[in-house]
């Protein structure tokens, strides 16, 4: 599919290249070009923009929006959509913090209790989809509601504890190895295990198959069903994962958390380059999505563009890199 | 089978969702502590005719088996514009309800141009160009406030003789101007083609380009409508991002109570109408019960759920198994 879509000129062009380059995806190296325009357009600006303390900050600060598009991802490839994400991340962190309510024990288990609310609710969108054939778009928003209205049913009426835990903002704001924070390496162990799991597992190369053409990995004897079923789990666990980290961060949990994270994380996973009609696409990109991204926003909250302004200039920017690489195929 | 047999199975879906309306209704209505008076039916109208517009323009997309996820911002968005232009003299109301209503046929066509010719998928593009609208809107309200024409507004709040709703009776009339035109015409018919199988009405010669981008841009424009009536009711314009999302959301639940397939080809405005004003009925019914106001946003989520999920009965009559994968 690649090599014809991208033949022709590309082809003359890149013969001259070096190997890594010729065979990388081009969505990939437009996708790092533009956090190299990004840097330097931005060190215009501001001299700090290059030094390493305001880069570390900045890839700190990408590993939430990594961990929630890392599951965005896998569910993207299926060809399905996630839709729940802001209430599962919002779940997961104001979950997390409940737990912390019930002693030394509930302290202990917040952090998977968080991750297990998020991977309920993503079992409820697998089910939908898998076994009810119900577009994901649908079933997500809904299950969506009715997140949100759990949690405005469990914050109403009385004060709910919400501030994490130590052990919550020692895994977003610590340090364990110097120099390098936690979020950062623990975005690192999730996303090598995708990338082992997409690329060394049966799992992996099911939900390619899939995304490319559900009936044919059907009659190829996957149980596809469960494969999409156990991608909507993860991403509901990592989504409400990204939100116990965020609530660790911000050291509290709070009900619109969650909205900040949609749109980016689906811009991320489709500017890295994954097909959003599924079956193709790295996690290579993903990660240059997730920097893109996050150095975008940086950008425009350092030239102290209001609200309005970088809503707008979001919309538009993710319109325009999806029409230079992620147009389907014309009908004839 | 006899020819009003065809036509009943073709409304089943309207059918079903006049049906719901109604018995809701008449569940709201009799256990409303003020009864069944003109009052309670305007205050109704009023709420329901908003979710009915947005729906009507969530239809329309549907038809096509695209979504779109937008129709809620641009609601926000025409509803801030309302508050600045449609006030001051007759002459200069009019115009800013004509500015207003352009506004939305202009982002409908936006959305259709970008999903059309483009070539990208309807959700994404949906998503993003309504963050787009919704900073608009921000730009335009970064704090709610504004005013508009009360004789206007308290006119098409109001009722006519007494007794109609003038908002039912608004809704009537874009559906005789809006609706009805578009679904009897050749563009309309290029709709349904389009949603029902692209690649048979591009093989047919159905003109399903222009089709799709007539049904994006009305959509935009019933939107706009909702946007102009939510400024009627409230007198302000707001740009709140959640409830532009809720109102996106329910559309969707509005359109598939009515009985519009999501996978394109099927159903009509009217049942999204009935299914708009059915959804707010039963999410209205725990206030007549007295249920603490806290318990809405999850209710009115269990009710999508159930909605959505009711279509898998389908999968039943399926006797093929590989036709679980469309």
């Amino acid at each position: 599919m690649s090599e014809t879509t991208h033949g022709g000129i590309m082809g003359g062009i890149a013969g001259r290249m070096p190997k890594f380059i010729r065979r990388a995806d081009p969505a990939v190296l437009t996708a790092f070009a533009c956090i190299v325009v990004l840097l330097l357009l931005g060190s215009l600006y501001s001299r700090n923009f290059l030094s390493p303390e305001y880069l570390l900050q900045q890839l700190k600060v990408a590993s939430f929006l990594g961990v929630i598009a890392t599951g965005m991802m896998l569910v993207i490839l299926l060809g399905q959509i996630d839709l729940s994400v802001p209430w599962a991340v919002a779940a997961g962190a104001m979950m997390a913090c409940a737990a912390a309510a019930y002693g030394s024990v509930g302290v202990a288990l917040a952090i998977p209790f968080g991750v297990l609310c998020g991977v309920a609710i993503g079992i409820v969108n697998g089910i939908g989809v898998a076994y009810l054939r119900i577009p994901s778009m649908i079933i997500t928003l809904a299950t969506n509601a009715v997140a949100q209205g759990l949690m405005v049913v469990y914050t109403g009426g009385f004060s709910p504890q919400d501030s994490a835990t130590a052990a919550m903002r020692y895994l977003a704001t610590g340090f364990t190895i110097p120099g390098v924070p936690n979020a950062v390496i623990i975005w690192a162990l999730i996303g090598a295990a995708m990338v082992f799991a997409l690329t060394r597992t049966s799992f992996g190369r099911a939900v390619y198959g899939i995304g490319n053409r559900e009936r044919a990995a059907y009659l190829s004897g996957i149980d596809t069903r469960r494969v999409v079923m156990i991608a909507f789990a993860v991403s509901g666990g990592l989504s409400a994962f990204g939100g116990v980290l965020l609530a660790g961060y911000a050291s509290k949990a709070a009900q619109s958390m969650g909205d900040a994270y949609l749109l980016p994380s689906i811009a991320a996973v489709v500017l890295g380059g994954t097909s959003i009609l599924g079956g193709r696409g790295s996690y290579l990109g993903t990660v240059a999505g997730v920097i893109l991204i996050t150095l975008l926003q940086s950008i425009l909250s350092v030239m102290q563009m209001p609200e309005a302004g970088r809503q707008i200039i979001y919309g538009v920017v993710i319109v325009a890199m999806l029409l230079l690489y992620g147009r389907a195929p014309a009908s004839r | 089978m006899k020819d009003w047999r065809y036509r009943l199975a073709e409304q089943r879906g309207t059918l079903l969702a006049f049906g719901i309306f109604i018995v809701m209704f008449a569940i709201y209505s009799g256990n409303h502590p003020a009864g069944f008076t003109a009052n309670v039916v305007q205050t109704a109208a009023n709420k329901g005719v908003l979710l009915a517009f947005v729906a009507m323009a969530q239809t329309l997309v549907v038809i096509t088996a695209g979504i779109d996820l937008s129709v809620g911002m641009i609601f926000t968005l025409t509803n801030c514009m309302a508050s600045w232009l449609v006030v001051g003299t007759g002459l200069e109301t009019a115009f800013g309800v004509l500015a207003v209503l352009g506004t939305g046929l202009i982002c409908g066509a936006v959305n259709g141009a970008i999903v059309i010719y483009g070539r990208l998928q309807p959700i994404v593009t949906t998503i993003a160009t309504g963050a787009v609208y919704f900073g608009l809107a921000l730009l335009l309200r970064p704090v709610p406030g504004g005013s508009v024409n009360e004789d206007l507004a308290d006119f098409l709040t109001g009722r006519f003789f007494g007794v109609v709703p003038a908002s039912l009776v608004a809704l009537l009339v874009i559906v005789l101007v809006v609706w009805v035109p578009f679904s009897r015409s050749e563009l309309g018919r290029a709709a349904y083609a389009a949603g029902s199988s692209e690649t048979a009405a591009y093989m047919s010669g159905v003109p399903i380009r222009r089709g799709k981008l007539l049904a994006y841009t009305l959509a935009g424009l019933l939107a706009a409508i909702g946007g102009l009536f939510l400024t009627f009711f409230t007198y302000t314009g707001e740009a709140a991002y959640a409830s532009g999302n809720a109102y996106t959301l329910f559309s969707i639940a509005a359109v598939v109570l009515g009985g519009v397939s999501l996978f394109g080809g099927k159903g009509s405005a009217i049942g999204a109408i009935f299914g708009a004003l059915a959804f707010r009925t039963i999410g209205d019914l725990l206030f007549v019960f007295d249920f603490d106001p806290l318990w809405q946003p999850l209710f009115q989520g269990v009710i999508l759920l159930i909605a959505v999920s009711l279509g898998a009965f389908a999968l039943f009559r399926v006797r093929n198994r590989l036709e679980w994968f469309l």
